[in-house]
């Protein structure tokens, strides 16, 4: 199906420009605002293998919660409005380079280890696997304990937030 | 009360069959003729607000433009076209450019999940009257209103001035919480449906006759649901008496202080979209949409009973939700920002949770045949024995100032 | 391509639509409005007096309410298949979301104790 690779590679490449932009960026409001753009492309690229309630997800919890508390804490600490040449730049550049190329380099030798020579196929049974019911069917039956767990992470989380707020 | 699986699980049948320019046609259309009506919605909404608060307020309101002073508001906003704007020397520009845009996008985008009217047929092609019928439906109204925070946030920061950044943080965290509210609310009507897709929550709330008024709509059944709804949703679109997006008297304005002209109108248009969207969505979860008795001396499946008819129900429950919350506008005074928040975090988070487990457990009995007179009771008895010992669990008044 | 992809695709299609016709409206104005800049047009307001500058900080109480927003975001996104499926799960489903709200709620209790849920 050439027109998913199209889709996808145009994807691909909006996403890994926006991904720069992130890191390029010197004032923090404008990253935050390329990291949107870089989730964004990433729940485009879940529609493309029919993942609907994972791309939905996404979009809701990431763009809509996530990078929102970003812009909060931003936005309480005295955020530089304009660019502040070198405020957001130090010296570990290359540093940075070494280890992004690292980690990539790790990740493209285990997916290619996983998935290697897999294909997907595309089908209506492949759509209705990532349709809302049948995502909450695997949830509540198969993944019971782990649903139960995420429950236990968040409350750790509220905690620790509500002890870093508080001020004594 | 039976209620029907949905006959189109994949979404509009408008794709059914191939896409070509004939039906990236419709959608293109569609979506122009839903933009057009909106903003006629809008201007009309404005200028009908302003003549029912006048007449409650024993005013004239608008008179001047055109019969009634019904071209008021356009009137209003051509005048904001030809208007000079200068962006602010502290602003950040793209950014500050970019907010009324992603405010506007977002709530014309949440509008486009409302079924407005029926299932229509032109030529060889079937399309519901709506724009998108993801099968996420709700999902996408709630990442729409995710999206529209970024609006208020950006325009609040990148003017470059502290009275926008403190209106739109307090803003955009009031959103934030209803936006929570309203998700957890809309389960009291999902455990009905067991659909997302917002057609589909329509369709199980058809019209046979005027006992379906209370026994297919959904406003009857999830009562709870529909009252924490309608709270968290004015809450959401900063509606008064939640309006605290522009308290002029502690905040100089409020987060769109900096913008004038047409970036202005953006705004302001946005806001109103918010609101006809989130009365639509009231109408299309609760009130059955666009069903409604047919007109039974035609065809009924001539032209007018398939297209006329359900528009009508539909704009004609949509105005009458809309009158409401005028009539909240013109009656409630403005809350204090603390009694805000809290009636958002203490009051409907937990309601719309005990409402959710309340009905789920009504719905599982009613599917299993338990006997809905012992367990129905028993729930409600279940549910409010929680709710007390929470209340005993958390502090009172006294006792937070001790913590303090 | 089959009909989920078409379906997403008059999505795009409705999304850029929906830009254009907005990007139509700023552009119009654009086109139609006089520029006079003087200096004094871009001078921040502060409510009419000379403007002292300077950067608020806001309350961090701000922040609880989001990271809670972000929480009960999670736990929308359980809730709704939990909610389109209840009629499969039965008693067993009630149960699980029983346990998970609750396991929630008490981090809301907590918060709401030690008193960041208050204002003042």
């Amino acid at each position: 199906m050439w027109e998913q690779q199209v889709a996808f590679w145009v994807l691909a490449v909006a996403m890994a420009a926006a991904a720069i932009g992130v890191v390029r960026s010197r004032n923090i409001v404008h990253a935050a605002l390329f990291l949107v753009v870089v989730l964004a492309g990433a729940a485009a690229q879940y529609i493309l293998l029919a993942a609907e309630f994972v791309a939905w997800v996404q979009v809701l919890i990431y763009i809509g919660a996530v990078v929102v508390l970003f812009l909060f804490g931003i936005m309480l600490t005295r955020a530089p409005m304009h660019d502040d040449a070198g405020a957001l730049d130090n010296d570990q550049r290359w540093g940075g380079l070494v280890v992004a190329l690292f980690v990539l380099g790790v990740l493209i030798a285990l997916l290619v280890n996983a998935f290697g020579g897999k294909k997907i196929h595309f089908s209506n049974a492949l759509v209705s696997l990532g349709r809302t019911s049948h995502v909450g069917t695997d949830i509540f039956r198969v993944f019971v304990v782990p649903f139960e767990v995420v429950s236990m992470l968040l409350l750790a989380a509220l905690v620790g937030a509500v002890v870093l707020a508080r001020k004594d | 009360m039976t209620r029907l699986a949905n006959p189109f699980p994949g979404g509009d049948p408008l794709f059914n069959h191939g896409l070509d320019l004939t039906v990236i046609g419709f959608v293109i259309v569609k979506t122009l003729i839903v933009f057009g009506l909106l903003l006629v919605s809008v201007l009309l909404y404005i200028w009908f607000m302003r003549k029912v608060i006048a007449d409650m307020q024993n005013r004239i309101g608008p008179d001047q433009a055109g019969p009634f002073g019904i071209l008021q508001t356009l009137a209003d906003g051509i005048k904001l076209f030809f208007k000079e704007h200068s962006t602010p020397a502290r602003a950040d520009r793209p950014v500050y450019l970019l907010a009324p845009f992603v405010s506007a996008l977002a709530a014309f985008l949440a509008f486009a999940i409302v079924p407005f009217g029926g299932i229509a047929r032109l030529g060889t092609h079937t399309t519901f009257l709506q724009l998108a019928d993801p099968p996420v439906g709700v999902l996408w109204l709630l990442a729409m209103s995710g999206i529209g925070v970024y609006g208020v946030m950006l325009a609040g920061w990148s003017s470059g001035s502290k009275y926008p950044l403190l209106g739109s943080v307090r803003a955009s965290a009031q959103v934030l919480s209803y936006e929570a509210a309203m998700g957890l609310s809309i389960v009291g009507v999902l455990v009905h449906t067991g659909t997302l897709s917002t057609r589909g929550i329509v369709l199980q709330q058809t019209w046979q006759n005027w006992h379906s008024f209370v026994s297919q709509w959904l406003w009857l059944p999830a009562i709870g649901a529909f009252v924490i709804f309608l709270i968290a949703a004015t809450a959401e679109t900063n509606h008064p008496p939640f309006d605290f997006s522009e308290a002029e008297e502690e905040l100089a304005g409020g987060y769109h202080i900096e913008y004038g002209g047409i970036r202005f109108a953006i705004f302001y248009l946005a806001e109103f979209m918010n609101m006809i969207t989130m009365s639509a969505i009231a109408v299309t979860l609760f009130l059955g949409g666009p069903s409604g008795p047919k007109l039974g001396f035609l065809n009924q499946g001539g032209w007018v009973n398939v297209w006329i008819v359900p528009v009508f129900w539909f704009l004609l429950k949509l105005w009458v939700v809309l009158y409401a919350t005028v009539w909240l506008r013109a009656s409630l005074p403005r809350l204090r920002y603390d009694l805000l928040m809290d009636l958002g975090w203490k009051v409907l988070i937990e309601a719309a949770f005990l409402w959710a487990m309340v009905t789920g457990v009504i719905v599982v009995g009613q599917d299993q045949h338990w006997n809905l007179w012992i367990v129905t009771p028993a729930a409600a008895v279940a549910a409010l024995l929680v709710y007390g010992f929470l209340m005993m669990c958390v502090p009172g008044k006294r006792e937070l100032e001790d913590i303090r | 391509m089959t009909e989920f992809y078409r379906q997403y695709l008059s999505v795009a299609v409705l999304i850029g639509a929906a830009a254009l016709m907005f990007g139509a409206m700023l552009g119009a104005g654009r086109l139609l409005r006089p520029n006079r800049p003087q200096p004094e047009k871009f001078i921040t307001y502060e409510a009419g007096s000379d403007p002292v500058g300077g950067w608020g900080q806001s309350n961090v109480r701000y922040y609880v309410y989001a990271l809670l927003f972000v929480m009960f975001d999670v736990e929308a996104v359980f809730i709704f298949p939990w909610a389109v499926n209840l009629k499969s799960l039965g008693v067993y489903g009630l149960i699980e979301m029983a346990v998970f709200i609750i396991v929630l709620t008490l981090g809301l209790v907590y918060a709401w104790r030690k008193g960041v849920l208050r204002w003042a």
